[in-house]
C-alpha cells in the first residue's frame, strides 16, 4: 500500500471529518439580530463539545502504508507531545484494522504527504477529535484489504476472517502485506459497521505507551535531535525588552570570532552561523546591540493597562438579574495570576535546508500547516514545495503553536546555501515565549436566608489566550466577541444559583501571551472555587453539601454531582483542619470533562506542602486508563507549580526570570507521594483529557491553607508569611 | 586541543577548544544525541550523564576535564539489550511521557543508587533535582524505588 497511490474519486468518502469552525461560522453570521445571546449559547457548545476534525487528506490510503513485513504505519496529522496520543491512535487502529498493537508504527506525517491538520496538536483534542475517524479508516481499509486478499486468494471476501493481520479462509492464508501488494486501484470500499467497543482487545485497556522503549532508551527523535547533511548551526539574537525593535548592531567582533560562517542581519533579528553551535553563541555574545525601547514597562504599569473596567467587554454567561453594587449584604473577593512561562524542557529550534527552490524543514510543532504557511510566505515559495516534518515534542503546553523561528533557520539556510539548525537559548525561550497571560479576576456573591447562593459573579480580566493566535483567524475573534481561550472555566457551572454571569475584560498585552496548558481554567477556577469555599465557611456549611445543593437536574450537571460526590467519598473528606493539617475541596469542568480533587495540606514554617491528591475524572471513554491517569498526576503536580511556585515578572521592560531555579518550579521533593485518581465513564466517547484536571488543584490547595491559617491566599502563586 | 576519553567504554578523541561543553561534543561530534540540551546553565539536569561513574551536568562541564576519563551516557546505561534496573523500572511504571528530560533523570537515579543503593523519600527528594515540566515525578519516585529493589535482586 503505498500512499502515492491517489484514490480515485468515486470512492472519496468524507468520514467524520469536516469544518467545524464553518458549522459554528454559518450559526452566527446568520443570526446577527440576537449576536450576542447567540455567542453565548456558542460558548456553552464550546464548552460541552469537542470540535471536530478539520484537515486535509481524508483518504483511508493515505493515512495509512504497509510496509513488506506487514506492519502498518500510521501517518498521524497530530504530533505525540507527550500524551500517549499515538499509543491510542495505535489501538483504535490495531482494533478495527484486525492487528496486534505492535504492528503499528505512528508517524507523524510530513506536509508533503498530502495530510495537514486544519489546526493545531492542542486543546487535548487528538485521541477525542480522532476516535472516530481513525475507526472508520481503519475498518475501511480492513474491508479493501479483505478484497484484494480475496481476488488473490480466489475466495468470497465474505467468507475471509482477519486476525493479528493475517487474512484466512477455507484453509488458507494471507498477511496483508502480501494481499495489498501491487495493488494499483486504489478505490475504496463503503465503510463497514465499525464493532462495537466493547469488543476492542486494545481500546480501554492500560496498554503501554509504544513510544516507551525510545524514550528509555535515549533514541534521537525529537526536534533538536534532528540533522541534515553538511549541516551549520545557529544562533539568533531577538529583543530582550517588552516592545522593543533592533535600532543597529556592530557585528565587527563577532565576525572575527572562530568558527564563524555569516552574520545575518534581518528585519528585526540578527543571525550567527556558524561552525558549531558553541561557537554560535560565543559569536552572539559578542555582538553589540542598540535596541529602540518605546515605553519600559514594569509589573505596576502591567497591572494598571490589565484589569477588570478596561479593555473589550463582553457577558459570557448570563442567568437571571444582576447584583446591585450597593447591596451591603454582597460579598466581594479580588484574585490575580501572574505571567506563566511554558518551560518546555526542549527549547525551541529548527533545522532548515533551502535549495532548488525546495525547503524542508524539521521541527518540534503542534502546527504543521500554520509552519508551512509562513515558511513559504517569508521565502516567497509555493506551498507546495515546502515539506514540514514534525517530530516527537520536547514538550509542548501550547509553546509550539508559534514556530517563527522556523522562517529564521529557513531564511538563514537560503543565506548560506547549506542546511542549518537553530536553536533557541533559554534565555530566549525565557524572554521570548508566548506567556500564559496574567489575569486579574473580582468574584462576588450573595447569600439567602438558607445560607445557599442566590447570586454569584465571576469578572475577569485576561490578555490574549486564542485572540491574535495563529490558530483562530481574525475573524474569529470579532465572531465569537470575547477570548474563548481566556473563557475556559471562566463561567459559573453551578445552574442552579438564580443568578449567575461571568463577564470578560479583554486586552493584548505589549508581549505575546497564547495558550498555555488548561488556558483560563486554572486561574479562573482558582478564583471561582476560592470564593465558593469562602461561601459555605460563611455558610457555616460543608463546602460538599455547599456545592451540591447549587447544581441542577440537567445530565451534565449530575455527571458534575457524580465527581464532586466520589472525591468526597474517596478522601474521605473532612473540612476540619487537625493541628497545621487540613483537606481542600474544589471541582471544575473544562472541555466537557468533569474533575473534582481533594488535596491534603501541610503548613510548615510558612511554607504549604501538598501532601496527598485525591483526584475522581469523568473523561468519558477512556481509550488507554493508564495514560488518562497519567495526565491526571502531570496535571496535578504541574498545576502546584502554577499555584505555589511559577511566576514571571516585568521588570525595567524586560520579563524575568531568564533561567530555571530563579523561573520556581515544582521539584520532585514538592509533589505529592500519593496521588489517588478514579475514573468516571460519564458519556461514551474519549473527552480531552490532558487539560481538565489542572482545574482544581489551585483552589482546592488554597481552601486547605484557609482551614489550617485562617488566611484566604487570592494571588498566585500564593505565598504565606 | 586534542581530548581523549572513553565514551561508553570505547575510546573517543576529539580536536575541540577545551572550553567547549561535554554535552556538545558528546551531541553533535559523537552523535549521541540522548543527552539533552535543556538550559545550558547546568539549571535543568536534562544534560546529566556519568563522568567516571559521577552524574555531572554536562552542558556546563568543559571537555578538557574529561581527559582520560569514562564518559558514560543514556546510550551506554544498558549493557546491549539488558536494560539497567533504572531503564527497567521506568519502564515498568510507564514513566516518560513527552520524554524529553528523562534520559537525564535515569542518569541521575543511576548514580544515586551506586552511593545509596536503598534510598529513601527524602534521599531521592535531596539527590534528584532535575526538572520533568511534563510533571512525571510521581511515577519517577516509584520507579526508583523499584529499580532499588531490581538492582538488589541483581547482586
Amino acid at each position: 500500500m503505498s500512499r502515492n497511490n491517489k484514490p480515485k474519486s468515486k470512492s472519496r468518502r468524507k468520514f467524520l471529518i469536516r469544518g467545524g469552525l464553518g458549522t459554528i461560522g454559518l450559526l452566527a453570521l446568520g443570526t446577527y439580530v440576537f449576536r450576542n445571546s447567540i455567542r453565548r449559547s456558542m460558548y456553552e457548545l464550546g464548552e460541552t463539545m469537542v470540535v471536530p476534525y478539520s484537515g486535509t487528506g481524508t483518504e483511508a490510503n493515505l493515512w495509512f502504508e504497509m510496509t513488506k513485513d506487514n506492519k502498518v504505519i500510521l501517518h498521524s496529522p497530530k504530533v505525540e507531545m507527550g500524551q500517549g496520543t499515538f499509543t491510542g491512535f495505535a489501538q483504535i487502529v490495531a482494533d478495527e484494522l484486525d492487528v496486534d498493537i505492535k504492528q503499528i508504527i505512528v508517524k507523524a506525517a510530513e506536509t508533503a504527504t498530502g495530510i495537514v491538520d486544519g489546526m493545531s496538536t492542542g486543546g487535548s483534542l487528538s485521541v477525542a477529535q480522532l476516535f472516530q475517524p481513525l475507526r472508520e479508516m481503519a475498518a475501511t481499509m480492513r474491508e479493501k484489504i479483505k478484497q484484494e486478499g480475496a481476488k488473490k486468494m480466489g475466495v468470497d471476501a465474505a467468507f475471509i476472517k482477519t486476525a493479528d493481520g493475517v487474512l484466512s479462509a477455507g484453509g488458507k492464508t494471507m498477511k496483508y502485506a502480501e494481499a495489498v501488494a501491487d495493488v494499483s486501484d486504489w478505490s475504496l470500499p463503503d465503510t463497514p459497521e465499525l464493532r462495537p467497543v466493547s469488543s476492542y482487545k486494545f481500546v480501554g485497556k492500560p496498554v503501554k505507551r509504544i513510544d516507551l522503549r525510545a524514550k528509555i532508551v535515549g533514541e534521537p527523535i525529537f526536534g533538536l535531535d534532528a540533522e541534515m547533511p553538511n549541516m551549520l548551526h545557529a544562533a539568533v539574537i531577538r529583543p530582550e525588552h517588552v516592545g522593543s525593535s533592533l535600532k543597529s548592531a556592530d557585528t565587527s567582533a563577532a565576525e572575527k570570532m572562530p568558527g564563524v560562517v555569516k552574520i545575518i542581519e534581518k528585519d528585526g533579528w540578527i543571525g550567527v552561523v556558524a561552525n558549531s553551535f558553541p561557537e554560535a553563541l560565543a559569536a552572539k555574545n559578542k555582538i553589540k546591540v542598540d535596541w529602540d525601547i518605546p515605553k519600559t514597562w514594569t509589573e505596576e504599569s502591567l497591572r494598571e493597562y490589565l484589569k477588570i473596567g478596561e479593555g473589550a467587554k463582553m457577558i459570557t454567561q448570563k442567568e437571571g438579574s444582576e447584583l446591585d453594587p450597593d447591596d451591603g449584604d454582597v460579598i466581594s473577593l479580588e484574585f490575580t495570576s501572574p505571567i506563566g512561562a511554558h518551560a518546555q524542557i526542549e527549547p525551541n529550534g529548527a533545522v532548515a535546508s533551502v535549495k532548488d527552490g525546495e525547503v524542508t524543514v524539521i521541527l518540534s510543532t503542534q502546527v504543521i500547516g500554520v509552519t508551512q504557511n509562513q515558511v513559504a510566505e517569508a521565502l516567497g515559495i509555493d506551498k507546495g514545495k515546502v515539506n514540514i516534518i514534525g517530530t516527537y515534542l520536547g514538550g509542548g503546553f501550547g509553546r509550539r503553536l508559534n514556530t517563527d523561528h522556523a522562517v529564521h533557520a529557513a531564511l538563514m539556510s537560503q543565506e548560506v546555501g547549506k542546511p542549518v539548525k537553530y536553536i533557541f537559548t533559554r534565555k530566549e525561550e525565557f524572554q521570548n515565549d508566548a506567556f500564559r497571560p496574567p489575569t486579574h479576576h473580582i468574584v462576588k456573591g450573595k447569600l439567602n436566608g438558607q445560607g445557599q447562593l442566590d447570586s454569584l459573579e465571576h469578572h475577569y480580566a485576561s490578555g490574549d489566550v486564542a485572540m491574535n493566535s495563529v490558530i483562530f483567524p481574525s475573524a474569529m475573534n470579532s465572531m465569537m466577541g470575547s477570548d474563548v481561550g481566556a473563557m475556559r472555566g471562566g463561567n459559573i457551572m453551578y445552574n442552579k444559583i438564580p443568578n449567575h454571569r461571568a463577564v470578560q475584560w479583554h486586552k493584548t498585552l505589549p508581549f505575546a501571551t497564547s495558550f498555555w496548558r488548561s488556558l483560563g481554567l486554572l486561574a479562573n477556577t482558582f478564583a471561582i472555587e476560592s470564593f465558593v469555599d469562602e461561601m459555605a465557611m460563611k455558610a457555616g456549611k460543608s463546602p460538599v453539601d455547599f456545592r451540591l445543593a447549587m447544581l441542577g437536574d440537567e445530565e451534565h450537571q449530575n455527571r458534575i454531582r457524580k465527581v464532586i460526590e466520589e472525591a468526597a467519598a474517596k478522601s474521605n473528606y473532612s473540612d476540619k483542619a487537625s493541628g497545621n493539617r487540613a483537606m481542600g475541596f474544589a471541582a471544575s469542568v473544562d472541555a466537557g470533562a468533569p474533575c473534582a480533587q481533594v488535596v491534603e495540606v501541610s503548613v510548615v514554617d510558612n511554607q504549604i506542602k501538598v501532601e496527598k491528591v485525591t483526584c475522581v475524572f469523568d473523561c468519558g471513554l477512556a481509550v488507554n486508563p493508564d495514560q488518562v491517569i497519567a495526565q491526571c498526576e502531570g496535571s496535578i503536580i504541574m498545576g502546584i507549580s502554577a499555584s505555589l511556585h511559577e511566576k514571571m515578572t516585568l521588570k525595567d521592560g524586560r520579563l524575568f526570570p531568564i533561567i530555571y531555579g530563579p523561573y520556581d518550579m515544582a521539584l520532585m521533593k514538592n509533589s505529592p507521594k500519593e496521588i489517588d485518581v478514579h475514573l468516571i465513564q460519564g458519556v461514551d466517547i474519549p473527552l480531552p483529557v490532558g487539560e481538565p484536571p489542572l482545574g482544581p488543584i489551585g483552589a482546592a490547595i488554597g481552601n486547605a491553607v484557609r482551614r489550617i491559617t485562617g488566611k484566604r491566599l487570592t494571588d498566585l502563586p500564593m505565598v504565606l508569611g | 586541543m586534542k581530548i581523549t576519553f572513553t565514551i561508553n567504554g570505547k575510546p573517543a578523541t576529539v580536536d575541540v577548544d577545551g572550553h567547549t561543553p561535554l554535552l556538545w561534543v558528546v551531541r553533535d561530534m559523537l552523535n549521541l544525541k540522548g543527552t539533552k540540551f535543556g538550559c545550558g546553565k547546568a539549571a535543568c539536569g536534562a544534560c546529566t550523564l556519568h563522568v567516571d561513574g559521577e552524574a555531572v551536568r554536562s552542558c556546563s562541564y568543559p571537555v578538557k576535564y574529561a581527559e582520560g576519563k569514562r564518559v558514560t551516557t543514556i546510550e551506554g546505561l544498558s549493557e546491549g539489550d539488558q536494560l539497567h534496573p533504572v531503564q527497567q523500572a521506568w519502564e515498568e511504571e510507564v514513566v516518560p511521557q513527552c520524554g524529553y528530560c528523562q534520559p537525564g533523570f535515569m542518569m541521575a537515579t543511576a548514580a544515586m543508587l551506586e552511593k545509596i543503593p536503598n534510598p529513601t523519600d527524602d534521599d531521592i527528594d535531596k539527590n534528584i533535582v532535575n526538572i520533568c515540566r511534563c510533571a512525571t515525578y510521581y511515577r519517577m519516585r516509584k520507579a526508583i524505588h523499584k529499580a532499588a529493589k531490581i538492582k538488589a535482586a541483581n547482586g
